[in-house]
């Protein structure tokens, strides 16, 4: 090996490890300036080179242990999380998985699914529905069941179906109200659900990265913010009176970033609707809707236009803003996440209201 | 946000790829209320460039609205997220935070300050590799600093740094820093720190967070950032003993059993001989698996699915090791407990123990003594409140698999729940085993509990009276004694008169010695229904929580909790021994009903309301609950299961 090859592998150790150049080259040469002469034309005698290549062998077969096995941060996550949805089959009686259609719904899914291979999860899926999702959403959601072998519960709110309620005719705060909150404790209450899965991450809004990943609710459903039960290390306490239930977010630690690498690590399906595509749009308030279906009523003077944009979020059509882009592939879709200065949540209507209007919707049993 | 390597916008494949071997570093931040741990993290995201642009209009919103910094961006509304913290301004419960640099990962929990919410403080500094603790350069190191250094070093934190922070305040006092910095080392000697690192800071302004400030020219090292991304921890020793806690069993079919479980250390390979603890039972790997990957070797922290050459029974709770090392079982052990909850702990009270894959009941059957985290001295305690810690000694109805916390993180962590609330009440390290347990094998009784009851023509059965002081239980109890006794049965009575005088005559009447009181009387009873006796007991025991402690200790079926129902008013009016009125005098403490609490039951086996019931029908109506359920009869003559009745 030469000087040149060993500053080579030197610096590749050094991203791998995370640990700097110049402590690598203090732990080499005893020196930390040692690397930087190098770079700049110096010169090692042949012993000298002899011995801090044997060190830097030396350095990365301690950094990846006997059996030369490394984790990444994907691998630690995804580890993580399988830990968690095995304890709630332990503990629980009668477990469910909220299943949204989005993106970290089919990391979720796709967790489940290697947690307890190669038997199928052994509980069912819960789709909340609004009546107002994208259509390509609920193609997408029940062929997905349907690959998984997994059984698909999907409950719509007989009340907004009776007041036919919707965001256009009953303002967004309603809607979300009838169709999700109290859709998903009637849901909840009718399958005597013990523990219920959710997508949700830390990082997404500041109540969430409040909770803990095992959250009580009582038999009303509502999380208490001020009194949640200690969690430490990896033991979970899923302990419940009847009628009281878990939620269990085993994402709780992974970001969107996170998300998306592991969607293209493990080429999990996604709908389309996060890539980007002509679209027929309107612009309200400054923010692209995609028109859907033909019960979006057109304000005077409004008409749909073609845009090539994508989704960061998906729900309730009417609520989820589009963002103009060209990203048509999963790479792309990444670069441009990377790239951009405002968080995925702001295209949500729901969370604008006010600074803890998750945290009161989550006391009241939102998801 | 700050994903700045060019790397993004050029060749994001090539990005991916590198971002994917990141390492990964978990970090928490503790230390007074005030110190100013939610600003440092905010200002670590914000220098970080972490912050989307809604965020920070959110943030300079609230600002303005409800934040302590005047014109400038409040960095704290970052993190305190709810709104109980946002209007008092101050952190209850521990936020997770999540950025990354170009060279690591971090997830950062912002724990609490204040003394109350140290429960918080503990959840988020137990998964930790690295403790950020902040001191406030104005006040130096105060008993919260001791308080979160010492819970820090109990949880097995290897690294400490410490953020000397406000060092505006102090124009940046090279004297000040030092003056911390020698009284904190000199502190944390006795701790089990394995690095101790200090850092002059404001968080507020920045200094020295992500980057070195010229206002400290005298400090040589690195800013805490920087800190952070070099630190090299040691959190996996791959070289340690092979543990496989057993979560799950995997059967989908009859042609597959695979165990899965999260590598809690070491590592194993296909073929390895294994050994499965408690049961002792050997093979070895056949495959391990995760998802449709079949791998060779497996190492700590990997969630995989074990298949095994031979059929063995193994089941959730059961350990898997390698033959060469394998885990220790006990069910008496010595352990560091942090308690948790508004009600005090109770020794001698049954709770749930859970470990990492398993729970059992138990109890705390003493309290050596509670520590004094200013000082670490040891106090002698007869309960722990909420927020202390000590060394307590436990014993569980069963044994379990165990390493020692200090040689194992994951192995030797137990948190005790509260049977009643369900509630997490306890945080636990185990320190070792108590060998006690293999020195008391139990003596395999050739005349059984039924050969001794069918030859008195009944079962063993405990009757169980409570209810408050003159509801009439004794007059009651002794009138169903007497009843039975005529009618040939084989009975005795425990009540205060026998039991207060003799057995537990060094009881008095606080709320831990009356758990001691029942937990003797219950022990007792026990063993008269070993003999084959039916036996009253006649005790106020106004806690539900021991009661059902009674409950557990005998047999499914023999315990009958019959529940006296006289409103205090009555009782206190019938007053037969002059007690209440000595008790509303102040001559006695603790007397149930006035200054101390009686828990009615909630589903007794037999509600007794002694204003519309006689004492005799009373009796009669026990009478009749023995009978309808065959307590009355030669047990080897009763079908079980409900057979044929």
């Amino acid at each position: 090996m030469n000087t040149q090859s060993l500053l080579s592998s030197l610096e590749d150790f050094a991203q791998r490890s995370g640990q700097s150049v110049s402590t690598l080259s203090r732990k080499l040469f005893n020196d930390g300036k040692t690397v930087v002469r190098l770079r700049e034309g110096g010169q090692l005698t042949p012993r000298t080179l002899e011995k801090a290549c044997e060190r830097l062998e030396e350095l990365e077969r301690e950094a990846a242990g006997p059996l030369g096995l490394e984790l990444s941060h994907l691998d630690r996550l995804e580890a993580e999380s399988i830990h968690i949805m095995r304890e709630v089959v332990a503990q629980c009686d009668n477990p469910v998985m909220l299943y949204s259609v989005g993106k970290d719904s089919s990391v979720m899914l796709e967790l489940a699914i290697k947690a307890f291979y190669p038997s199928p999860p052994p509980f069912p899926l819960l789709h909340v529905d609004t009546r107002w999702k994208f259509k390509e959403m609920y193609e997408f959601r029940d062929s997905r069941a349907k690959e998984a072998g997994m059984e698909l519960i999907v409950h719509i709110n007989p009340d907004a179906i009776a007041q036919d309620v919707g965001p256009f005719t009953h303002g967004s705060a309603t809607h979300t109200d009838i169709t999700k909150t109290q859709g998903l404790k009637q849901a909840l209450n009718a399958g005597k659900f013990d523990a219920a899965f959710g997508g949700a991450r830390r990082d997404e809004e500041k109540s969430r990265a409040k909770e803990r990943i095992f959250s009580f609710r009582n038999e009303h459903h509502r999380w208490d913010a001020k009194n949640q039960r200690p969690e430490l290390w990896d033991i979970y306490n899923a302990r419940v009176k009847s009628g009281e239930s878990m939620r269990v977010f085993p994402l709780s630690n992974w970001t969107e970033l996170d998300i998306w690498q592991y969607i293209y690590r493990e080429n999990i399906q996604i709908p389309g609707l996060y890539l980007s595509s002509e679209r027929p749009v309107v612009k309200r308030d400054g923010t692209y809707f995609m028109v859907d279906d033909d019960r979006m009523p057109m304000e005077p003077g409004e008409t749909p236009e073609m845009r090539s944009v994508r989704f960061r979020t998906l729900g309730c059509y009417p609520l989820t803003g589009a963002v103009e882009s060209e990203a048509k592939t999963l790479e792309g879709v990444i670069q441009e996440t990377l790239l951009a200065t405002t968080s995925e949540r702001q295209g949500r209507v729901i969370d604008s209201d006010s600074g803890a209007s998750m945290e009161k919707k989550k006391e009241e049993g939102y998801f | 946000m700050a994903h700045h390597d060019p790397l993004i916008a050029t060749d994001i494949k090539a990005y991916l790829d590198s971002q994917a071997r990141k390492s990964f570093l978990r970090v928490f931040t503790c230390g007074s209320v005030d110190d100013g741990k939610s600003t440092l993290i905010g200002r670590l995201l914000y220098d970080s460039k972490l912050i989307y642009e809604d965020q920070m209009a959110a943030i300079e919103r609230d600002s303005k609205a409800s934040g302590t910094t005047g014109e400038r961006p409040d960095l704290a509304l970052l993190v305190d997220g709810l709104a109980a913290e946002r209007e008092q301004g101050i952190t209850i419960d521990v936020a997770y935070r999540f950025f990354s640099t170009d060279k690591r990962k971090f997830i950062i929990a912002d724990t609490p300050g204040h003394v109350q919410y140290t429960r918080n403080m503990a959840t988020g500094g137990s998964t930790a590799d690295v403790a950020i603790l902040l001191i406030d350069a104005r006040h130096g190191v105060v008993e919260q600093t001791r308080r979160h250094a010492f819970i820090a070093s109990l949880l097995g934190i290897p690294q400490v740094v410490v953020c000397v922070n406000k060092m505006d305040l102090v124009d940046f006092d090279q004297s000040v820093f030092n003056a911390i910095d020698v009284d904190f080392r000199a502190f944390a000697d006795g701790l089990s720190f394995d690095d101790i690192m200090t850092i002059p800071v404001s968080a507020l302004n920045g200094d020295n967070v992500t980057t070195r400030s010229d206002k400290a020219d005298w400090y040589k090292g690195p800013s805490l950032l920087n800190f952070l991304e070099e630190t090299e921890v040691d959190r996996e020793s791959l070289e340690a003993p092979f543990r496989l806690p057993v979560q799950w069993v995997n059967r989908p079919n009859l042609d597959f059993r695979g165990f899965s479980g999260t590598i809690a250390s070491g590592t194993v390979s296909k073929g390895d001989e294994i050994i499965a603890m408690p049961s002792g039972k050997r093979s070895r790997v056949a495959d391990i698996i995760l998802h449709t990957q079949h791998l060779e070797h497996a190492r700590q922290d990997q969630a995989v699915t074990l298949t095994l050459e031979d059929e063995i029974d193994i089941s959730r709770g059961d350990m898997i090791c390698r033959t060469d090392h394998p885990v220790d079982i006990a069910d008496q052990f010595q352990a560091h407990l942090i308690w948790m909850d508004d009600n005090a702990l109770f020794p001698g009270r049954q709770y749930i123990l859970r470990s990492t894959n398993t729970s059992v009941t138990g109890s705390i059957t003493a309290l050596k003594h509670r520590i004094n985290v200013t000082d670490f001295s040891e106090v002698a305690a007869k309960t722990l409140e909420l927020n202390e810690i000590g060394v307590v000694t436990l014993s569980l109805s069963k044994a379990i698999p165990f390493d020692a916390y200090s040689d194992n993180r994951k192995t030797g962590a137990f948190i005790v729940v509260d049977r009643l609330t369900n509630r997490t009440v306890g945080a636990g390290m185990i320190d070792f085993a108590l060998r006690r347990s293999k020195n008391i094998v139990r003596q395999d009784l050739i005349v059984d509990r039924t050969d001794r009851a069918s030859q008195k023509g009944q079962q063993p059965t405990v009757l169980w009276f409570t209810g408050l002081s003159g509801s009439g239980k004794s007059t009651i109890a002794n009138l169903v004694d007497k009843a039975l006794f005529e009618r040939g049965h084989h009975t005795y009575t425990l009540d205060g008169d026998n039991v207060r005088h003799g057995l537990n005559r060094d009881l008095g009447f606080t709320k831990e010695d009356r758990i001691e009181n029942i937990r003797r009387i219950g022990e007792v009873a026990k063993l008269m229904s070993h003999a084959g006796l039916i036996v009253m007991c006649s005790f106020i025991s106004p806690y539900r929580a021991e009661r059902q402690m009674v409950r557990d200790l005998m047999e499914e079926d023999e315990f009958f909790e019959i529940f006296i129902d006289t409103p205090l008013a009555i009782a206190e009016d019938r007053d037969v021994k002059g007690l209440y009125k000595r008790a509303r005098a102040g001559e006695i403490k603790n007397f149930t009903g006035i200054d101390s609490e009686y828990q009615p039951p909630v589903r007794p086996d037999l509600r007794i309301d002694t204003t519309v019931t006689s004492a005799a029908d009373a009796a009669e109506q026990v009478l009749d609950l023995l009978r309808s359920r065959f307590r009355l009869d030669d047990p080897k003559l009763v079908m079980r299961d409900g057979g044929g009745i």
